[in-house]
This record gives C-alpha cells, sequence and structure tokens, in this order.
C-alpha cells in the first residue's frame, strides 16, 4: 500500500541549476503559476465589459473585492484602505490554491509548510513594520497597555511578547495543517477502500461527505488567515 | 517493547488532544444558537465571530493531530 504522504512530494519538471542553487521549476511551481493565471483569468474576463448592470463573472469579482474591502474597512479602520490589495491579493491567492488542490491529481500549494510559513512571514513583517513606521518606538507600548499597574509589566509584557511573535507561526501552520492533514486523511481512507473487500462502499461514502467538508474548511481558512492579518493590522496600526 | 508498536500507542494517545478542540467549537456554536435565540437580528455579525474562533479552536486540535502524525510516520 502507498504512502498517504506521496501525495506532496516535489517533483523537478524543468531542471535547472543556477550558481549552484536549485531553481528547478517543479510541480510545485506549475500549480503556482496555475493558481495566478486562474485568477488573472477571472479578472480578466470580469473585468472586460465593464456593464454598469453587472453580468455573471464580473459579479462574482466585484463581490469577492467588495467582500475584502469590507473586511478591512471593518477590522483596520478607514485609514487601511491602501492596504486592500494587498488584502485582496493573499486572500485570493490562499482561497484559490486550497480550491484548486481538490482537483483529484492535482497539487495543493497550501499543504506545504514552506508556502505558507513565506505568506505568514511576510504579513507579520508588513505588520511590524507598518506599526515601527506610523508609532516609532511608541509601538512597543502594545506590549504594556496603558493603565496597567507597573507590578504587573514583568508578567505581562514576556507574555504579550510571546504571543506576538508566535503569530507567524500559528498563522502558517493553521493554515497549513488544516490543508496536509485534510488531503492525508482522505488519502488514508482510500486506501481503507483498496484492502476491503465486500464493504468498501463505507470508506469511499465517508470519502465524498469528507470532500464536502474539504471544501468548506478551505474557503475558511481562507478567510481565517485573511481576517486575523486585518485584525493583526489594526494592533499595528491602532495600538489596542 | 517494540519500536513499532511503541510508535503505534504514542500516536494514538497524541490524538486524544484533539477531544479538548470538539468541546471548545461545541461550546462556542451552543453560545452562538443561544445569542442567536435571544437577538435574532444580529445574526450575521455573530456567526461571523463564531467561524473565526470555531477556525482558531480547531487549529489547537489539529496541533495535536501534527504531532500523532509526526510520530506515526517517522
Amino acid at each position: 500500500m502507498k504512502n498517504p504522504l506521496d501525495q506532496f512530494l516535489i517533483k523537478k519538471i524543468i531542471p535547472l541549476q543556477f550558481e549552484g542553487v536549485d531553481l528547478s521549476f517543479t510541480n510545485a511551481s506549475l500549480a503556482m503559476v496555475l493558481v495566478t493565471l486562474s485568477i488573472m483569468a477571472l479578472q480578466y474576463f470580469g473585468l472586460r465589459g465593464s456593464l454598469i448592470i453587472p453580468g455573471k463573472v464580473q459579479a462574482l469579482f466585484e463581490s469577492s473585492y467588495d467582500f475584502i474591502a469590507d473586511m478591512v474597512k471593518e477590522n483596520a479602520g478607514r485609514e487601511a484602505k491602501s492596504y486592500a490589495p494587498f488584502i485582496f491579493s493573499l486572500f485570493m491567492f490562499v482561497l484559490i490554491s486550497n480550491l484548486l488542490g481538490m482537483f483529484p491529481y492535482s497539487f495543493t500549494v497550501t499543504s506545504h509548510f514552506a508556502v505558507t510559513f513565506t505568506l505568514a512571514i511576510c504579513v507579520f513583517l508588513t505588520v511590524t513594520v507598518v506599526g515601527f513606521v506610523k508609532h516609532g518606538f511608541h509601538f512597543f507600548r502594545l506590549f504594556f497597555p496603558a493603565g496597567v499597574p507597573l507590578w504587573m509589566a514583568p508578567i505581562l509584557v514576556p507574555l504579550e511578547l510571546l504571543s506576538y511573535l508566535i503569530r507567524p507561526i500559528t498563522l502558517s501552520v493553521r493554515l497549513f495543517l488544516n490543508m496536509a492533514a485534510g488531503h492525508i486523511l482522505l488519502k488514508v481512507f482510500a486506501g481503507f477502500a483498496l484492502t476491503l473487500g465486500l464493504y468498501s462502499f463505507a470508506p469511499v461514502l465517508f470519502n465524498v461527505m469528507f470532500i464536502g467538508f474539504e471544501f468548506f474548511v478551505a474557503v475558511l481558512q481562507a478567510y481565517i488567515f485573511t481576517i486575523l492579518t486585518c485584525i493583526y493590522l489594526n494592533d499595528a496600526l491602532n495600538l489596542h | 517493547m517494540e519500536f513499532e508498536s511503541a510508535k503505534l500507542i504514542g500516536a494514538g494517545v497524541a490524538v486524544l488532544g484533539v477531544t479538548g478542540a470538539a468541546l471548545g467549537v461545541g461550546r462556542i456554536f451552543s453560545s452562538l444558537i443561544d445569542s442567536i435565540a435571544r437577538n435574532p437580528s444580529a445574526k450575521d455579525d455573530m456567526s461571523k465571530f463564531a467561524f473565526v474562533g470555531a477556525g482558531l479552536t480547531e487549529a489547537l486540535g489539529i496541533f495535536a493531530l501534527l504531532i500523532a502524525i509526526m510520530i506515526f510516520f517517522k
């Protein structure tokens, strides 16, 4: 029986070497290119006619942008409107790569810790740099809110600092684990369907229901990633 | 004890941590239903918070699953 973890192997399609650094075009790169092309296709076909009363694709694209703009405005305040394109790209990338991974024989980009950790580190660095640029050293007031008595500082500040520094890790691990564990579970139950003879309809039935649940988890995890980014941005821009 | 059987027992014990996540998610949605019963007009707002909270809580249960998978396959 094959290992359920085999689906995550990275295979090189076009091997490239540049000064000893491995820059091959792998199946992960191909999946990311497909994700980007899908988002660009959605945008191109959505905005092509640009009627006042929108057609179907235009309504889909406009509603997804309105969703993100409302989320940013509600969670991060009015002055965070300039971050809406960044949040939109983040949301669309995570959503489409989660959903494209549900096709059979396809590759889920976000089920690799390297990818989700990169996204989470980008978000964390952006939020921290924005906080420092806007508030200067007053940014450290985030860890020691006003109105807290001084004797609580040695307990509160390390705790707040730790929970701030662990944000990229939990953000990335949450997304990675939801995707990877879902796919592993699907493969494990598919393996059961091979070994059972007469009763192999039971794992297949479970797989059908679980694929439905996986679609829900894919959309929900993209939404949670984005809304947590908005909340962290709110923390950095308006210190508590 | 053999290494293989210790791995299996370890993976089985590690998955028991998922019960905490299950209890947490149950509590979130039960309080969501209670608050919708009290105030039906706030349904959309509170459902958003409930799903975000459920996603955060479920992540911790999946941390336990990660440890179990790491024990089982290495």
